[in-house]
Order: structure tokens, then C-alpha cells, then sequence
């Protein structure tokens, strides 16, 4: 049981795109959804879901061989719920503005399903090596959707990208809806679309049909 | 405009044709028949704001109706499909945007708005037929939460007296004061505010044609207009004022909306009792969002709000079949 499935180079590589957390396997929509309004508070979130994720995948693969059965979400969250914990004390401590910021986002990173999907299909059944790789290419990937999502909402919603200003707000009129709620639906919903358009063989693509 | 009027023809032949009932068609029924009364209709409300707005109308009508056509042949290339501009749906979107604009939005937030009613409020859907909210209000929602500046109450105000009637604020947002116009002037529609809806008579011609023409279900107009006359007059009661009633359905979009927005038969339901309760949605939240909330006017709100609850109406509104309900088969 213990090295099946995928090499950990793979495992890294599969978290980034073919098996990307957000855009593949659509999970994690909450904070994907509710952080990405501008690009630092992106990227907090993607650092705090790596440092976590990582952490909780180590400990979980160390301790697998102990888990029972019936028992094991309750020891995934539990691990989980210490590492979110180690890592919003250290943003209220650190980046107290940010931390603000994020709100009740940060604590919800408990049932965030990616890191329980990852402790569950990965880290209880492989090796240390491979849930460290496939932990930081899960969160790679993570933080790669984030990105790009925070990325389109910023620059039409605020003309800035990590508070630098690209687009002078005296030409750019600021599309204040994109850093509102609807503004991330509509965002995420286009971005889905045109990663499925992009990732459709090319004969499907002539037929001009868009339906998976 | 809706799918159960645009049957496709019968092949020729001896073909047996299966299909649910009702098997009474109307051929003169076609979307692109619906779609030219529509436009005849809007003839008037757009007379009159030409007269009102002059050159400021013209510039939002191009821009709307342009940007829609475009948008859509854009869309249909991207799908391959053919262009579907000669069913005039992208057309009476357009027009209904524009008229439901401020007479000073910017050229972009005219382009945004039209492109969004296009492709978020119709295509993703699959097209005509397929979509769940009205597309022009759609558009326009996205422009009036995204800019504004553009779309505020302050972007119908001008100090330039050029046009006598952009001088005043609109009607809607002095409402109660003693700025607010006499009732003659919002019957004709020498007020400001959007560009299709000042003129109270325009829309009521125009509306009464499509209700007899059969384009637009009387219901709902009527629904809207019962809801929004019994609230105003129980407010009007309670409040010792007088003729607010007509107050509240000459001025703002109100006979704009209930006519030319809300009978959308897309996003309308299907049944006359349906369309009644729909109608009477309508009448309600428009004058719940007028007299308690933030913004002047919620036409646009109150019919993106009702489009919403369509499925459950039709839900609700399930008619009995002749000869008695269907029994329930025990199991």
C-alpha cells in the first residue's frame, strides 16, 4: 500500500493544472470566492492554505498506519484545526491589518474540502515524500487559481495589482462591481470557462461545442 | 421571443408528427412578428424621449442597439452558429437598454452595459429562449452597481440649460418635495429621468398595443399595476395626501417596466394566472423598494427579483387539464 498511484514529481505536477484544486476538481469555493477581491489578500490566503496543508499532510501520512477507520475526519480536522489555529494567531500577531482583512475566512480554512480531500486520498495512504509533493502542488495550484482570479477582479475593480496602481483612475473608470460578490461569480465563472475551453481537444473545439 | 411560438415547419410529406399537446399552432405567431410589435411599440417612448432628450438619445440608441448586434454576432461566431440578429431579439435589448439609461451615461458604461445584457444575460443561457432574466435589465444592474457615478441619481442632473428639463432632478428622487413635478408634466413626459420613461402616455399607447396585438400578456401589466395602485392608496390613506396614486404610477419606470420590461415572454411565466401573480410581484416590490429603500426607483430590481421566481410560479400555476385534475395513482 505504500507507494501506489502516481510518482511525487508527478503528484506536484498533477496539483498545478491537470488536477487543479479550483479550476479541476472545484473545491475550496468559498474562499476562492470571498478573498480574491485584491491580490494580497489572495495571496495570505494562499499562504496560509499551503502552510496548513503541508502540515496537516506530514502529520497525517506520519500517523497513518494508527488511524481507524470510523475515526479518521475526526483526526484530519483535528489536525487541520491546529494548524489553522498556529497560523491565524501568527497573522492577528504578524499582519494584524490583513488578518482583519480575511475575517472569519482564515478559521474557515478548517473545512476547507481541498486539505480534507488531500489528507483523505493522499497523505492517509502514501508516504511522507509523496503527501509533502502532492501537498505543495495542491496548494501551487491553489494559489495559482487564486491568483488568477484576484488578479481580474483587482485590476477592472480597483486598476491596482498588490495595491500598485496600473490603471490611473483618471482614464480608468473602476467597474465597482468587480470587487463586489457578483464581480467574483461572474470572474470565476468566464475563468472556468475558458480553462475547459482551453483543456478540450482540439477536435471538440471546432465543433463549437462547449459542453463537457 | 419564446420557445413554444417558434415551432419549426412541418416537413412536406407524409410524416407523422408527435408532439405534446397543444396542437393548435399559429404560424403568424413568430418571434420575429413579436419582436417587430415590440419595436413599433417602442416607437413611442422613444419619440417622445427624442423630444425630450434630443441628440443625447440618439447617441445612447446607437450605442445600445450597435453594441448588441455586435456583441451577438461575436458570441454566435465564437459558438459557430449563425448570427441571430434576424429574430431582432439583439435589437429590442438594445432599446430597451437605452431607454431605460440615464440620458449622460459615458459611452463605455453604454458598450458594458449592452454587451452584458447580451452575453451574461442571454447567450451563456444558450440563447433566446433559454435565458432566466430579462437581458437588458441584466445589463443594466451590472452598470448600476459597477459605476455608480455614471448611473446615480446625479448623472441625470445637469447645470447646463441647454435641455430645460435636465436642470430638475429626477422625480423619483425629490419625491414628497415641493420640486416634484405636477402631474401634466409627468403625463407627458416633460420630466427627467431615464430616457424612455418620463412620458406616461407614450407607454401607455405603446403598451395597450402590445396587449392587443397579443404580444405581451395583459395580465401582467395589470398585475403590476393593480399591486402598485392598492399599496400607493393605502399610503396615500394612511398619509392624508392626495393623488399620490397617480403620483406613483405616471412617474418613474413604473409603466415602463410593467409594459415593456416585464412582459419579456421568455422570462415571464407561462400561464395567465401565473402572469397575474408575476404582475402583482412586480407592483409590489417596485413600491416596497420605492418608499423603503435606498434607491428612488426599483423596477429594475423588482423585475430581475420576479424573473427569479419564474419556476416556482409555474410551479404554483399548473393548470387543471379539462375533465377534472389528473388522479394520483396509489402505490
Amino acid at each position: 500500500m505504500a507507494n501506489d498511484g502516481p510518482a511525487p514529481l508527478e503528484r506536484f505536477l498533477n496539483g498545478i493544472l491537470p488536477e487543479n484544486p479550483v479550476y479541476r476538481q472545484l473545491l475550496g469555493m468559498c474562499p476562492t470566492l470571498a478573498v480574491t477581491g485584491n491580490m494580497k489578500a489572495a495571496m495570505t490566503m494562499s499562504a496560509a492554505v499551503m502552510f496548513v496543508m503541508i502540515c496537516a499532510n506530514l502529520i497525517t501520512s506520519s500517523i497513518r498506519h494508527l488511524l481507524k477507520p470510523h475515526l479518521r475526519i475526526l483526526v484530519f480536522v483535528l489536525t487541520i484545526a491546529t494548524f489553522v489555529t498556529i497560523a491565524d494567531r501568527v497573522l492577528a500577531a504578524y499582519l494584524y491589518q490583513m488578518s482583519k482583512e480575511l475575517g472569519p475566512y482564515i478559521p474557515l480554512i478548517i473545512v476547507n474540502c481541498i486539505i480534507i480531500c488531500r489528507c483523505e486520498v493522499c497523505a492517509s495512504r502514501q508516504g511522507l515524500g509523496a503527501a509533502a509533493f502532492d501537498a505543495v502542488g495542491q496548494s501551487i495550484g491553489f494559489a495559482l487559481a487564486l491568483a488568477s482570479i484576484a488578479t481580474v477582479r483587482e485590476i477592472l475593480g480597483a486598476g491596482t495589482w498588490f495595491g500598485i496602481t496600473l490603471l490611473s483612475e483618471s482614464w480608468w473608470p473602476v467597474w465597482g462591481i468587480m470587487v463586489l460578490p457578483p464581480g467574483a461569480f461572474i470572474t470565476l465563472g468566464f475563468l472556468l470557462g475558458g480553462v475547459n475551453w482551453l483543456s478540450m481537444p482540439r477536435g471538440k473545439k471546432s465543433a463549437g461545442c462547449g459542453v463537457r | 421571443m419564446t420557445d413554444k411560438t417558434d415551432k419549426p415547419t412541418a416537413p412536406a410529406g407524409p410524416v407523422t408528427h408527435v408532439a405534446p399537446s397543444p396542437h393548435v399552432g399559429d404560424r403568424s405567431m413568430t418571434t420575429r412578428r413579436m419582436m417587430t410589435d415590440v419595436l413599433i411599440a417602442l416607437a413611442l417612448p422613444t419619440i417622445a424621449a427624442a423630444i425630450v432628450f434630443r441628440q443625447h438619445l440618439l447617441w445612447q440608441l446607437l450605442g445600445c442597439v450597435g453594441a448588441a448586434a455586435v456583441t451577438e454576432a461575436l458570441f454566435a461566431a465564437a459558438r459557430r452558429k449563425p448570427w441571430s440578429i434576424t429574430d431582432g431579439s439583439a435589437v429590442v435589448t438594445g432599446v430597451i437598454l437605452a431607454l431605460s439609461l440615464p440620458w449622460s451615461c459615458p459611452w463605455y458604461v453604454t458598450g458594458i452595459a449592452a454587451v452584458v445584457a447580451v452575453v451574461l444575460g442571454k447567450m451563456i443561457f444558450g440563447g433566446l429562449g433559454q435565458n432566466i432574466f430579462n437581458p437588458a435589465m441584466v445589463g443594466r444592474a451590472f452598470v448600476m452597481i459597477g459605476f455608480v457615478g455614471a448611473m446615480g441619481a446625479k448623472a441625470y442632473v445637469t447645470s447646463d440649460p441647454a435641455i430645460d428639463v435636465l436642470t430638475q432632478a429626477t422625480p423619483m428622487t425629490v419625491w414628497g418635495s415641493e420640486e416634484f413635478p405636477r402631474l401634466g408634466a409627468l403625463f407627458w413626459g416633460n420630466t427627467n429621468g431615464s430616457l424612455g420613461e418620463t412620458s406616461a402616455i407614450a407607454c401607455l399607447i405603446g403598451g395597450l398595443f402590445l396587449c392587443i396585438r397579443r404580444t405581451a400578456a395583459w395580465q401582467i401589466p395589470a398585475g403590476v399595476l393593480l399591486s402598485a395602485s392598492v399599496i400607493a392608496s393605502v399610503v396615500d390613506l394612511s398619509s392624508g395626501e392626495t393623488m399620490d396614486v397617480l403620483k406613483h404610477l405616471f412617474g418613474g419606470a413604473l409603466l415602463f417596466g410593467a409594459f415593456f420590461i416585464a412582459t419579456d415572454p421568455v422570462t415571464s411565466p407561462l400561464t395567465p394566472k401565473g402572469k397575474f401573480i408575476f404582475g402583482l410581484g412586480i407592483g409590489s416590490l417596485v413600491m416596497l423598494l420605492r418608499l423603503l429603500s435606498n434607491y428612488p426607483e426599483g423596477v429594475m430590481f423588482a423585475v430581475l427579483l420576479m424573473n427569479g421566481l419564474v419556476p416556482l410560479i409555474n410551479r404554483w400555476t399548473i393548470p387543471t387539464p379539462v375533465g377534472g385534475p389528473v388522479p394520483v395513482r396509489k402505490t
